[in-house]
């Protein structure tokens, strides 16, 4: 089959797959924004652990999310390594000491513990979301993520088209192949053979049929969906949402908890910085 | 005498981009209960009458509207497409773009989301129509993995359920294979007695919509009404063909015979079809004629061999299969959707690589050229022209496949200009492409194709969508490519009228394998090739064979003689 690109809903009959899309929505985001404002490493290492170990239950292959993993790898290590390039002090200025491991203070590159340390807790901020993000698009429904966003007071115009988009993807998909190979046919070579630059304007040959046919795509589907009274109200139901359980509110508990505990944390050290260097 | 459900009154269109009115001086009712067929070659307005039952005219498409249209009591121009879609539901052309939901049942839903009911009355209403609409297996699936019928009908659920008491088919049967659309009339039938539906149907195949009884046919030409009566009545004035339509098969085999059409009796339905004399008639005519020897082509130019490929190795799509396509044949490909019709022709254009098996064409081996190389011989024609075209004009449309190979400007210049006279396309070579018809886009990606000079052509559906005016000239144009250029042609089709009339082998595919290949005549008249393939059986059969004739050999006379007319 086609090599996986996207990744994909598939009820793999865990508990994480029968929470409500709004729960696992909230916790996500929730978790998110604490971990993003903290610089506590333990706290950090904390919500790592514990992403993990759900993302151990959510009975994900790593199969399934290693083309996506090895992106978003890639990309923190280049940008940590852009941020060493720009500021390579940038530790020593938050946590007030230096200890030197290379080179010496008057350099402009040398390396000190608390930049290794600053940048350790970058790459754990870039990480520790990673698991959480992969569980709530891998397991939860597609048609429920769109409810899910509106639950939680998206417009539901914006919703669907999240919902219409993830329906269309395959379609497009599957133009693009067919559309690929009859401009191959026509001559235009994509293949690894070619220079990168005809390689590119073999691509921009592909993108005009692909967005004339996506357009005529859209104004239909736009037609299908008022003839059917979507944009009549102000608001809609949803066929697929679903009701809060008792592991929802439980679930909701938990994650407010670790929120909470994150921001007493702050209280304590003080800052959004742990300093273990004092 | 109730009062009509649907009421035109001197109502004229016009829409803001066109500077001529599209409809004029429209006047029709159509009664509750009655199922009317509205017909007419592209750009006769037909459709732009269907938008103007379900209001998308004039609120998504604005233009000057003149004269009274009232759907349901209300005033179309005065109300909202949304109150108007509680009484007309509308099944668009194309099921697939129709599908809104992730899976069937979300989409059956879709519209009592939209007025906000709640979970449960959600449920017992998508139930209801499953049932009625035999979906209950199908309720998880997402559009991808059902059949064309199979979508279609989940249209239909996701419009009744707001029990609208309108129907609007927009040409229902363009995307089906003929077993599917034959199965999609009846049921259409069958619904509007059951469900008290007012039915109206836009389409041009008239005789696969007349399968089932019509109470109204109404014949549009140039934005007006031309005929409005019942099918009975304006088959036997034989207006058809004038009005750019095609007449039903058996009713064109009544006329060769020498059939005086004043003498039929339910001269719209086969089945109940009265003619005195009519076996002796249909009986002198077939002896009468005598068959020519078919052409013979000798040469072989693609020959497959033992042919195997699957994307999951273990369920083949095409499994172990041997042919050979001699040069100057014009072959029709057919079978169900998804028995690997396109797969085979993406196999030969490389596309797609084999597991197993040979192919050579014009006796090299097609296994080392890469899609690029065997594009210079073989050329393959996508069914929609928009995801060929890739350039804004004609001429660098036509010219982009010679410049890519680096051939001299004077000598594209040249092959260009010729192609272009050949397609008939030489006086809009300026043109943008955007200002040409669906049609004339189809052509322009077959003179890009044929520009490379390649030794056969693939065409996927080279008809679909057109009226019998430009199939005809399509058809017209690749029969003479064919004979001219002695190039050998593919084309895959459901439509059985094509096979039938234009091609001189058919190939039916099924199960991987060929199921048979023969003259398509033979194949025609073959009841478990027909049943297997989804194929339908043509009106020409039943005729013949209601008359005690050989059908096969009547088939193929008829065939011969049509051609002889052409």
């Amino acid at each position: 089959m086609q090599h996986q690109l996207l990744i994909g809903y598939d009820d793999r009959h865990t508990f994480l797959n029968r929470l409500s899309g709004s729960t696992k929505l909230l916790s996500f985001v929730g978790l998110s924004v604490i971990g993003m404002m903290t610089f506590d490493t333990r706290y950090l290492l904390g919500i790592m652990v514990f992403s993990l170990i759900l993302f151990r239950f959510s009975k994900i292959k790593y199969r399934d999310v290693s083309f996506v993993m090895s992106v978003i790898i890639g990309f923190s290590v280049l940008n940590l390594v852009m941020v060493y390039v720009f500021a390579p002090h940038y530790g020593v200025d938050i946590y007030g000491t230096e200890h030197l491991l290379l080179g010496s203070s008057n350099h402009y590159f040398n390396l000190t513990t608390e930049q290794l340390f600053y940048e350790f807790n970058l790459l754990l901020k870039y990480t520790f979301a990673v698991p959480l993000a992969l569980i709530f698009l891998m397991t939860t429904n597609p048609s429920e993520f769109a409810a899910s966003l509106n639950k939680i007071g998206i417009s539901y115009r914006i919703s669907y088209s999240v919902a219409i988009a993830l329906r269309y993807i395959p379609d497009v998909q599957s133009d693009y192949r067919t559309i690929s190979l009859a401009q191959q046919a026509r001559g235009f070579e994509i293949s690894k053979k070619a220079k990168f630059m005809t390689r590119v304007k073999g691509g921009i040959q592909i993108m005009l049929p692909l967005i004339f046919s996506s357009l005529d795509r859209i104004e239909v589907i736009s037609q299908a969906m008022e003839l059917r009274r979507f944009g009549k109200g102000k608001k809609r139901t949803w066929y697929m949402a679903q009701k809060f359980k008792r592991n929802d509110y439980l679930a909701l508990l938990v994650v407010a908890l670790l929120i909470l505990l994150g921001i007493a944390l702050f209280k304590v050290n003080g800052g959004r910085f742990w300093n273990p260097f004092k | 005498m109730t009062a009509p459900i649907i009421s035109f009154k001197d109502f004229s269109f016009q829409y803001n981009s066109q500077t001529e009115p599209t409809l004029r001086h429209i006047n029709l009712d159509i009664y509750p209960g009655e199922k009317v067929l509205i017909a007419g070659p592209s750009g006769s307005g037909k459709s732009t009458l269907g938008r103007c039952l379900n209001g998308l005219i004039p609120q998504s498409y604005p233009g000057k509207v003149a004269g009274t249209a009232m759907v349901a009591g209300k005033e179309v121009t005065k109300s909202s497409i949304f109150d108007l879609s509680m009484n007309v539901g509308t099944v668009l052309q194309d099921p697939d773009s129709q599908f809104v939901g992730l899976t069937v049942v979300e989409d059956m839903a879709f519209s009592l989301e939209n007025d906000q009911q709640s979970q449960d009355e959600m449920q017992k209403a998508t139930a209801k129509w499953a049932t009625t609409l035999d979906l209950k297996d199908l309720l998880t699936h997402r559009p991808q993995e059902l059949s064309g019928g199979q979508k279609q009908r989940v249209s239909m659920a996701g419009v009744l359920i707001d029990n609208s008491k309108i129907l609007l088919f927009d040409e229902p049967l363009a995307s089906l294979d003929p077993a599917s659309g034959k199965a999609s009339m009846a049921l259409i039938d069958h619904l509007t007695h059951t469900q008290d539906l007012t039915v109206v149907i836009i389409e041009h195949r008239i005789e696969d919509v007349l399968q089932q009884p019509i109470d109204r046919l109404i014949v549009m030409q140039d934005g007006a009404i031309v005929a409005d009566d019942k099918p009975e009545a304006i088959l036997r004035q034989s207006l058809m063909a004038q009005l750019g339509l095609r007449e039903p098969l058996y009713l064109s085999a009544l006329k060769l015979a020498g059939v005086d059409l004043d003498t039929c009796q339910h001269i719209d339905s086969l089945a109940n079809l009265q003619v005195p004399d009519l076996t002796d008639q249909l009986q002198r005519w077939t002896a009468g004629v005598t068959l020519k020897a078919p052409v013979q082509h000798p040469d072989p130019l693609l020959t497959i061999d033992h042919l195997t490929f699957g994307y999951d190795p273990k369920a083949p799509i095409i499994n172990d299969l041997s042919t050979t396509l001699n040069r100057g044949e014009m072959v029709s490909l057919v079978g169900q959707n998804g028995t690997g019709k396109s797969t085979l022709s993406n196999l030969i254009t490389g596309f797609l690589t084999p597991q197993q098996g040979h192919m050579t064409f014009n006796g090299q081996p097609l296994e080392h050229q890469s899609v690029k190389e065997r594009a210079d011989q073989i050329g393959y024609i996508l069914q929609d022209p928009n995801q060929m075209i890739s350039k804004t004009l004609i001429y660098d449309e036509v010219a982009a496949g010679l410049v890519l190979r680096g051939v001299d400007p004077d000598t594209i210049e040249q092959r260009v200009y010729d192609v272009l006279k050949v397609c008939g396309l030489y006086e809009f070579r300026h043109w943008p492409i955007s200002a040409l018809s669906f049609g004339q886009k189809k052509r322009v990606t077959i003179a890009a194709i044929l520009v490379l000079e390649p030794a056969m052509l693939i065409l996927d559906e080279p008809t679909a969508g057109q009226d019998l005016q430009h199939y005809t000239e399509m058809m017209g144009f690749l029969t003479k490519i064919n004979h001219e250029k002695d190039m050998t042609i593919m084309l895959i089709t459901h439509d059985m009228h094509l096979m039938l009339e234009y091609t001189d082998r058919t190939i039916v595919l099924g199960s991987g394998n060929i199921l048979m290949d023969a003259a398509p005549a033979d194949v025609l008249t073959n009841d478990t090739i027909i049943d297997q393939a989804s194929l339908a059986k043509t009106s020409l059969y039943s005729l013949a064979a209601a008359h005690a004739i050989n059908p096969t050999e009547f088939v193929a006379k008829f065939v011969q003689a049509e051609r002889e007319a052409r």
